[in-house]
């Protein structure tokens, strides 16, 4: 108990618009312990942005409301606390890096003043003092101090997202929430960034949650993954489990998806259908539709957590024993 | 790279988008004529008693030497009192550079306020104040302008203050339309999520990112708040006698425009060189600021 910093028990957030409701996450549960690495991974639409603004509060609001559950970052419940707290916690405990270093920098600050800003709000330093550290931190992700002075647009891709990081690591935050942070660079500095966020998260003790959709990245730097499916998450296990024994039929869809380098096959097998309207979700388990193991008992009853190993959670009817799979799983 | 290198290079480089804008704008020659006749007026105004002394040359009658042509000694001659032109219109300069700056400065202040706020909150603060807005906008500018001159009586500061209001809105709309763009943008979102507060959120990141089209507005402003300067001095609410002011200049001018053509002519050039050359700098602004046109 004492070892965890993030727990999130039964979360729910809507999105309510005149066109309707969409139900973005349903019920989510998790936990990140001190110094762990969590990937959340899922298709786009499957709620993972929005879990991860939920736990900074910063779901926007009309149209986005958390309808039910409740976060608690090192055991103290974050969902009722006033605003004045809740930014204290943004950019000090908890801290974010967003998926587009292109835009998430503002182009009218040099990044020197952009990092000292989140120093400034937090530790009580002098301006000189915060640009001091600003510097330090520029140093620390690799990018020569003196450039501190520039603007974001005199640096490549690769290098805004290392000043991003800079950021979000400059007031030692005990969880970094990574949305996505190396879709938007190319191959060869997504393995740099990713492996300088690795470097600094193990040096600082923190903990992460990685969002993406990138299996490869998540067997790279996860220690858990969960896999997340119209807003619930399906499958939840150490890294390893998973790989091993992909279980949920999602899941196994998703490496059906992926080139294996051992077989040769002549056609990846992507999953079939598109993701459900998140407006209008199916009835019982969300993936009915798409499942090929579907039965008329998954259209009308939920999938309850089954726990087929310890620590590895799957939502489905197979694993209660409710559902033969037709074939192989 | 060695560090003196990296050290010569990054002081090379520190120029931000402001350098990259005047960099544009020193291209655009017509923008440049514009800066240039402008800067030419303001260090006239500046220096306007070192030129010609107020009270001496300015405002001293002299009916002997009364409507005299343009000569060696008054180079742009005299007005029906005996006037020198020349030093009435730099002296005049003063004032009409001053209320157009300070009358856009007010605009821009309340203006920019109101509309940042209703930008920015949206919903309820959006709907009251823009609907106030739309109220004044409904009203012409130059007929509220005269309405409140003649409230609260005529005096520079007051003018001043009835230009400035009745440009509010036009700020206020041009404020609140980019604030409503820049809001959604992904640094603003990252700006909340390091814990940062709404006012420094607007301070620090929505304003500076909205300036350009601010600067364009205001420089173009300052050309009409001259212009309803010298507007209202001409129906007699601007600057009052024996202040010199361009407008007022035009008026009493205009008694004698069929013997001395001079004295209603200079003023009014100075009035046409001042309003083209802020416009053209406001359209030179605008390119030099506008992102799509970069090379």
């Amino acid at each position: 108990m004492s070892n965890e910093f993030l727990n999130i028990k039964n979360l729910h957030i809507h999105y309510v618009t005149e066109e309707g409701t969409v139900k973005a996450v349903n019920g989510v549960n998790m936990e990140i312990n001190k110094g762990e690495t969590l990937g959340l991974v899922g298709e786009t639409g499957a709620g993972k942005t929005t879990t991860a603004l939920g736990i900074l509060r910063l779901v926007p609001n009309p149209p986005g409301k958390i309808i039910d559950g409740e976060i608690f970052l090192e055991g103290q419940s974050i969902l009722e606390l006033p605003e004045d707290e809740m930014r204290m916690i943004r950019g000090n405990k908890v801290s974010m890096i967003f998926q587009d270093p292109m835009t998430a920098l503002n182009p009218v600050m040099t990044v020197g003043e952009q990092i000292s800003e989140v120093i400034e709000i937090h530790e009580k330093l002098s301006n000189k003092e915060a640009f001091e550290k600003a510097k330090k931190m520029l140093e620390l992700v690799g990018i020569p101090g003196a450039r501190a002075v520039d603007y974001p647009h005199q640096f490549s891709g690769g290098m805004k997202q290392r000043v991003v990081i800079a950021i979000a690591l400059a007031c030692n935050p005990g969880l970094l929430i990574a949305d996505e942070p190396t879709t938007a660079l190319d191959v060869t500095i997504q393995a740099q960034v990713l492996e300088l966020m690795n470097n600094l998260k193990n040096e600082f003790n923190t903990a992460m949650l990685l969002i993406t959709h990138d299996l490869g990245v998540v067997a790279e730097v996860c220690d858990k993954v969960a896999i997340m499916y119209a807003g619930e998450i399906v499958e939840y296990s150490k890294i390893e489990d998973l790989f091993e024994n992909p279980s949920h039929p999602y899941t196994r869809g998703l490496f059906g998806s992926i080139p294996n380098l051992d077989e040769e096959v002549d056609r990846l097998k992507p999953i079939k259908g598109l993701m459900p309207d998140p407006t209008n979700l199916p009835s019982g388990c969300k993936f009915h539709p798409r499942c090929p193991h579907a039965t008329e008992y998954c259209k009308e009853n939920h999938p309850e957590d089954t726990e087929i190993a310890p620590e590895h959670k799957v939502k489905c009817h197979i694993y209660t024993g409710q559902v033969k799979p037709k074939g192989e799983i | 790279m060695s560090d003196k290198a990296v050290q010569k290079n990054t002081s090379k480089k520190k120029k931000g988008q402001w350098s990259e804008v005047w960099r544009r704008l020193r291209r655009n020659k017509m923008a440049m004529l514009g800066l240039t006749i402008i800067s030419i007026f303001i260090l006239l105004a500046l220096f306007a008693d070192v030129i010609a002394d107020y009270d001496e040359v300015a405002i001293k009658m002299n009916t002997s030497i009364r409507l005299q042509g343009p000569s060696k000694d008054h180079i742009l001659g005299t007005d029906e009192l005996g006037r020198d032109i020349f030093a009435r219109i730099i002296h005049g300069a003063r004032v009409s550079l001053q209320v157009g700056i300070i009358a856009v400065g007010i605009a821009i202040i309340i203006g920019g306020t109101l509309g940042a706020i209703a930008g920015f909150y949206g919903g309820k603060f959006d709907n009251i104040i823009m609907r106030a807005m739309d109220i004044f906008l409904a009203i012409p500018s130059i007929l509220l302008a005269i309405a409140i001159v003649s409230a609260l009586g005529t005096s520079m500061l007051n003018l001043m203050i009835a230009v400035g209001i009745s440009s509010i809105p036009s700020y206020a709309r041009i404020v609140r339309a980019s604030v409503l763009s820049i809001k959604d943008q992904e640094y603003i979102e990252a700006a909340r999520a390091i814990g940062a507060k709404d006012t420094r959120i607007i301070l620090k990141h929505i304003i500076p990112n909205s300036l350009a089209p601010i600067i364009v507005q205001g420089t173009l402003g300052v050309a009409s708040a001259i212009l309803s300067t010298a507007g209202l001095s001409f129906i007699g609410l601007g600057i009052q006698k024996p202040a010199p002011e361009w407008g007022a200049m035009l008026s009493s001018g205009k008694d004698f425009i069929r013997q001395s053509w001079h004295v209603t002519t200079f003023p009014g050039i100075a009035i046409m060189l001042t309003i083209l050359s802020l416009n053209l700098l406001g359209d030179g602004l605008r390119d030099a600021l506008d992102p799509r046109l970069k090379q």
